[in-house]
């Protein structure tokens, strides 16, 4: 039925070795883009068929096993991929953006010296992330874990001539492992668990229908839950780990639209849904899941508030995002979550390329009036509108959409999360002024975002400012693609209180329905409380909108005032709360001292010490040795003679 | 008198031998072929022979579940003997795609070269599939005495000539050796028979403690242990893998050795079981001592062939914790074994093949500094089979010491195991020192005789596919070798 599954990881993957392989031969810009591109769409073609199969199907779980990978005692482990409306959503998602995505970067990355090397990476991404998600089991879905790590290190630090580059890509990496670490010990635990209750399995199914075994709310799964969130919030960039993503932006902008926007991010919640059986046996877990995801998403906000350099708003944004899917795992919503996974991919995935269609655009224009100005900094940017229209046209749209403007696909994604973190039996009214709080300043500097970049007058250098081209047409049409979604994805997901059917929940229902039938999470309360939560939040956004527009537009002296006004507070969130600096000097500093102790003191003098002298006496022993081979037939006969008596007077004695 | 013969016509079943049989059929018709040939070409012998290797698989397999004895009970060609021809085809035919190319480099363009390698492969499979003394004993000697003239093949080099030699006395010592046990095990049962010795070991348990009878059974046991090259009758291997043409070399190493394998275990486990305390804590000792052997003294080699003899013998090494173990897992895990060992070990010194100049006097650590620059693929390929050779995932080389091991730990010999591992680590030193040179070291040379279009490609491409899958995918041979098991 669903044979043909395998071939969506496949595709990208073996553009990934022809273009690594022989891309530096192929040269052509145009091949090795086609290559990179057209596989990834033919994989979209079958993760599209596979997706519309499973839309009519009645039964929603499929599972394809390619081969046995090993198999101990009692323990079976396949390579398996897993088919279910969760991973349907994902493989969508992955393939259709990542298409997107790809057909973008020919022209963005047009003229790089290693373009081969983009894409070969670009590809490699887009088989671990399509393992991750069709992983059917923890094993696979770990591989793909980690090769997107691999490859979002490889990427952050493609320009690997630049310091700052390398430094991110060490950063990102190395703040990555402390999550991993967290997901492998969640995984050696709950294996472990489960083979005590006489169950070796690493399966999702498997897993899903023995998580009973475990005592619901104990210590055990609460312990198992944490390590896996700890590796959530690594690789999804929430409180505590969230610092390496806005350095993550210094890869090139099609990789912060694909990897840290879009999907890789988003795995974090993806994981939590996959295992949702068990985080909703984990109250406490849940719990502590809703309070970081509401913290990131509100601390992300107030930084994003500050900065100047786009991409680095377009980051903290992400973050903030991302703490709201975080909260609506954490009081059991689920589906809301991943349909905010969803529409953020849309709207975010355009608003990263729209602003590299601006970076390319100034970068064009001060390469053409020999300017070094920085084409990130939104301090020189200023009435681009006129002269890139497309891109701002889908950029407003994208905008509109994050700022959860009605009739926006944002809207229904995060007024649902909202409801939820008010109205769920694991919600609370905090969550929710967290969460509203947040968006309130999410609209706020999206738009001045927006004011700064698209209004205004021009602060453009005169020598480049008439140089801003529009960018060409594979830039264009991602943006005009991706900024139509971002406008009628949420169509699929309208709440029941606004007439529609929620198809999407409905759709999600059987990965999710189990779980919160089973630990009695359910959304509650009137209709008036949820048209009530829902007209403040707008009030809220449009609130935000307007103070840009007062601040950016109407008296742009104003900010100025501002910032002398309140310079102590701007000073902290500017500097994105020091927690950069309080983790060097709780975490880093520390960690080197001790490590060059660790080098100078043990390692060089007991460590090698112990290793060379166990080396020297090996070797001397192996010199030693050496001398019977003599060489002499009859010194070998002998010692096959010596060998023949002592074994026969093994026996006899 | 009459009846005897009639007996024994009735009793032959040519399926049982149908494969060595099609081998030597071949074998001497290639011969013929080679006598109307022009001297000098050898390439159409070749590839003729691997062809008669094809053949000869195709018919093999079909004794796959499909067990025939023949010869009153003297030949028993079950999945056992199948697995283990199915690893001497292999072998022979890797080895006879990395000769081409090479004979003509080292000025030997001979067509019987192949024919001999051919009847090497059927006395090995007569060893893999005899159960009676004097069929595997046969098969030993066919196997041998093609050896012998192989390892001394180039006979104006005076290293060549030096390893078939010490080969032929040394190995003529051995089979004096195993003769003689024949002889006292015959001696004391009246029988040649594997399962007829058995039988009598179960009906008459005081005959483990009878002088003669152990006698015979140890100097069977050393005339195989000699073949496996296992400590301290393993003093022949470096001088004459060292001295022997590098594809020979390749070929002794994986498929005699583990068709000699095969018989041990065959007589062994059939026909000794019931010694089986005294014969584990035996193995237990010699395993020790060959791995630790080999892979000390392979730290101080220079000479890389040298330095895969030394290592060759550690592996045996290593199988005999198989052999220990004596249960499922580590028994099906020698065949996996060997069959591993075929792919990596043969591997490498096709690589070594490639890069030799004539007289290969360069193939030393030295000799390949910098070759992970100058030829990359070439490095990379190296780098696989020497992980693989390490025992480090996701090589097949990982894969079967695990497996190894794992039987042994199962069967209650920890300290057996820690003691392999920590060989393993030993061995990771010498491996390692190749890879150093390779990448760490300025070429000196810049490589530009080694072609890689010659079929010796095949035989590398073969090899890493090879590990590389089993290492990634090792349960469907691992399956296939539990069928295989006793």
């Amino acid at each position: 039925m669903y044979s043909n599954l395998w071939l969506i990881p496949f595709f990208p993957l073996i553009g990934s070795i022809i273009n690594g392989l022989f891309g530096k031969k192929i040269k052509n810009e145009a091949v090795i883009g086609g290559i990179a591109t057209g596989l990834m769409f033919l994989s979209f073609l079958v993760a599209a068929q596979n997706f519309f199969k499973l839309l009519g199907d009645k039964e929603k779980v499929h599972e394809l096993v390619i081969a046995s990978w090993m198999s101990v005692g009692n323990f079976q482990l396949n390579w398996e991929l897993l088919l279910d409306p969760l991973s349907a959503v994902m493989i969508m998602v992955v393939t259709g953006v990542g298409t997107l995505i790809h057909l973008y970067s020919i022209g963005y990355m047009h003229g790089d010296e290693s373009f081969y090397r983009f894409f070969s990476y670009l590809n490699l991404f887009a088989f671990a992330m399509l393992m991750l998600v069709l992983g059917g089991n923890a094993l696979v879905m770990f591989i793909g874990w980690e090769g997107v790590g691999l490859c979002s290190y490889l990427l952050i630090g493609y320009y690997y001539e630049k310091k700052s580059a390398s430094t991110a890509a060490n950063k990102a990496f190395i703040v990555n492992r402390v999550g991993d670490f967290g997901f492998l010990c969640g995984l050696f635990v709950l294996f472990w668990a489960l083979a005590e209750k006489g169950v070796w399995t690493l399966n999702f199914v498997e897993i899903a229908e023995s998580g009973h075994l475990l005592e619901s709310g104990g210590l055990l799964i609460t312990v198992v839950t944490l390590c896996f969130f700890l590796g959530a919030t690594g690789k999804s960039a929430q409180i505590p780990l969230f610092t390496w993503l806005p350095d993550a932006m210094e890869g090139p902008t099609p990789v912060s639209a694909l990897i840290h926007a879009a999907t890789m991010v988003t795995a974090g919640v993806y994981m939590i849904g996959r295992m949702n059986g068990l985080f909703a046996m984990a109250p406490a877990t849940m719990m502590t899941i809703a309070i970081v995801g509401g913290l990131t998403a509100f601390f992300a906000a107030t930084i994003g508030l500050a900065q100047n350099d786009i991409k680095r708003v377009l980051a903290y944004s992400t973050v903030s995002q991302l703490g709201y899917m975080f909260l609506a795992m954490g009081v059991g919503a689920f589906s809301a979550g991943i349909f905010h996974l969803m529409t953020h991919a849309f709207f975010k995935a355009c608003l990263f390329l729209g602003s590299g269609s601006v970076i390319h655009g100034l970068h064009h224009a001060y390469h053409h009036a020999h300017l070094h100005d920085d084409p990130q900094d939104m301090r020189n940017m200023g009435g681009i509108r006129k002269k890139m229209p497309i891109t701002f046209i889908t950029f407003l749209v994208s905008t509109i959409a994050i700022s959860g403007i009605p009739f926006f696909s944002g809207f229904f994604s995060k007024d649902e999360i909202l409801w939820w973190s008010f109205g769920s039996t694991r919600g609370h009214c905090l969550l929710w002024v967290l969460g509203a709080a947040a968006a309130g300043m999410t609209a706020f500097y999206m738009f001045r975002l927006v004011f700064m970049t698209f209004f205004g007058e021009q602060k453009t250098d005169a020598r480049a400012k008439d140089h801003i081209p529009e960018s060409p047409f594979t830039i264009t049409i991602p943006l005009m693609v991706l900024g139509f979604l971002a406008l009628i994805g949420g169509y699929i997901g309208v709440p029941k209180i606004l007439g529609g059917a929620n198809r999407f929940h409905a759709f999600l229902a059987p990965v999710f329905e189990h779980a919160q039938h089973a630990n009695e999470i359910h959304a509650h309360g009137s209709h008036a409380t949820e048209y009530t939560l829902m007209a403040i939040s707008v009030a809220i956004a449009i609130i935000g909108i307007f103070t840009a527009w007062v601040m950016y537009v109407k008296n742009p002296e104003l900010p100025g005032k501002f910032v002398a006004r309140f310079a102590g507070a701007h000073r902290v969130i500017f500097n994105k709360w020091y927690i950069d600096e309080l983790y060097d000097f709780v975490f880093v500093n520390p960690c080197k001292k001790i490590g060059t102790f660790l080098w100078r003191g043990v390692d060089v003098k007991i460590v090698d010490g112990v290793v060379n002298g166990c080396a020297w006496v090996v070797k001397g022993i192996g010199s030693g040795l050496r001398y019977t081979q003599s060489g002499y037939l009859y010194n070998y006969a002998m010692i096959m003679v010596v060998g023949v008596v002592l074994i026969v007077g093994f026996f006899v004695f | 008198m009459e009846n005897l013969v009639q007996e024994a016509i009735q009793n032959v079943n040519l399926q049982a031998i149908m494969p060595s049989l099609v081998l030597c059929v071949f074998g001497m018709a290639i011969l013929m072929v080679s006598v109307f040939s022009k001297r000098g070409s050898t390439t159409h012998i070749a590839w003729l022979s691997i062809a008669a290797l094809v053949v000869t698989g195709f018919v093999t397999l079909i004794g796959w579940n499909n067990p025939q004895a023949g010869f009153a009970g003297s030949v028993l060609l079950d999945n056992f003997a199948t697995f283990f021809s199915m690893i001497c085809i292999i072998a022979a035919g890797l080895t006879i795609l990395m000769s081409d190319d090479y004979l003509r480099r080292e000025g030997y363009p001979v067509s019987e070269y192949y024919p001999l390698i051919l009847f090497t492969t059927a006395g090995a499979m007569w060893m893999a599939s005899g159960t009676d003394l004097m069929t595997i004993f046969l098969g030993l000697e066919v196997l041998s005495v093609s050896l012998y003239v192989l390892a001394g093949f180039f006979r104006n080099q005076t290293r060549s000539n030096e390893a078939g030699l010490k080969y032929f006395f040394l190995g003529a010592f051995s089979t004096g050796f195993l003769l003689y046990g024949v002889a006292l095990l015959y001696g004391v049962t009246g029988t040649t028979k594997v399962d007829g010795i058995a039988a009598y070991l179960m009906a008459n348990p005081e005959a483990a403690m009878n002088t003669m009878f152990i006698a015979g059974g140890s100097l069977l046991l050393v005339g195989f242990l000699f073949k496996v090259a296992a400590a301290p009758f393993h003093m022949w291997t470096p001088d004459v893998y060292q001295g022997a043409p590098t594809p020979i070399t390749a070929f002794m190493s994986a498929g005699p050795k583990a068709a000699a394998f095969a018989a041990l275990m065959r007589v062994t486990i059939i026909g000794l079981d019931g010694l089986q305390s005294e014969l584990t804590s035996l193995f237990w000792i010699l395993a020790v001592l060959t791995m630790t052997i080999g892979n000390f003294i392979a730290l101080t080699q220079k000479d890389l062939k040298r330095m895969l003899a030394y290592s060759s013998i550690s592996h045996a090494g290593y199988v005999m914790v198989g052999l220990v173990a004596w249960n499922e897992i580590g028994l099906s895990a020698i065949l996996f074994y060997m069959l591993v060992y075929t792919f990596m070990n043969m591997g490498a010194f096709a690589v070594l093949v490639l890069i030799g100049k004539k007289g290969e006097d360069n193939l030393t650590l030295d000799g390949v500094a910098g070759l992970g620059y100058k030829k990359p693929i070439l490095g990379i390929v190296l780098s696989i089979f020497l992980f693989s050779l390490m025992g480090l995932p996701p090589t097949a080389g990982f894969t079967a010491k695990f497996y190894i091991f794992a039987g042994a730990i199962e069967a209650g010999y920890i300290w057996l195991a820690v003691l392999g591992v920590l060989n393993s680590a030993v061995s990771l030193y010498y491996y390692l020192r190749v890879m150093v040179q390779m990448y760490f070291k300025d070429p000196e040379e810049d490589f530009a005789w080694v072609s890689i279009n010659g079929p010796v490609t095949i035989s590398i491409v073969v090899s890493a596919v090879g590990v590389l899958y089993l290492g990634i995918f090792p349960h469907t041979l691992m399956s296939l070798a539990k069928l295989a098991g006793f």
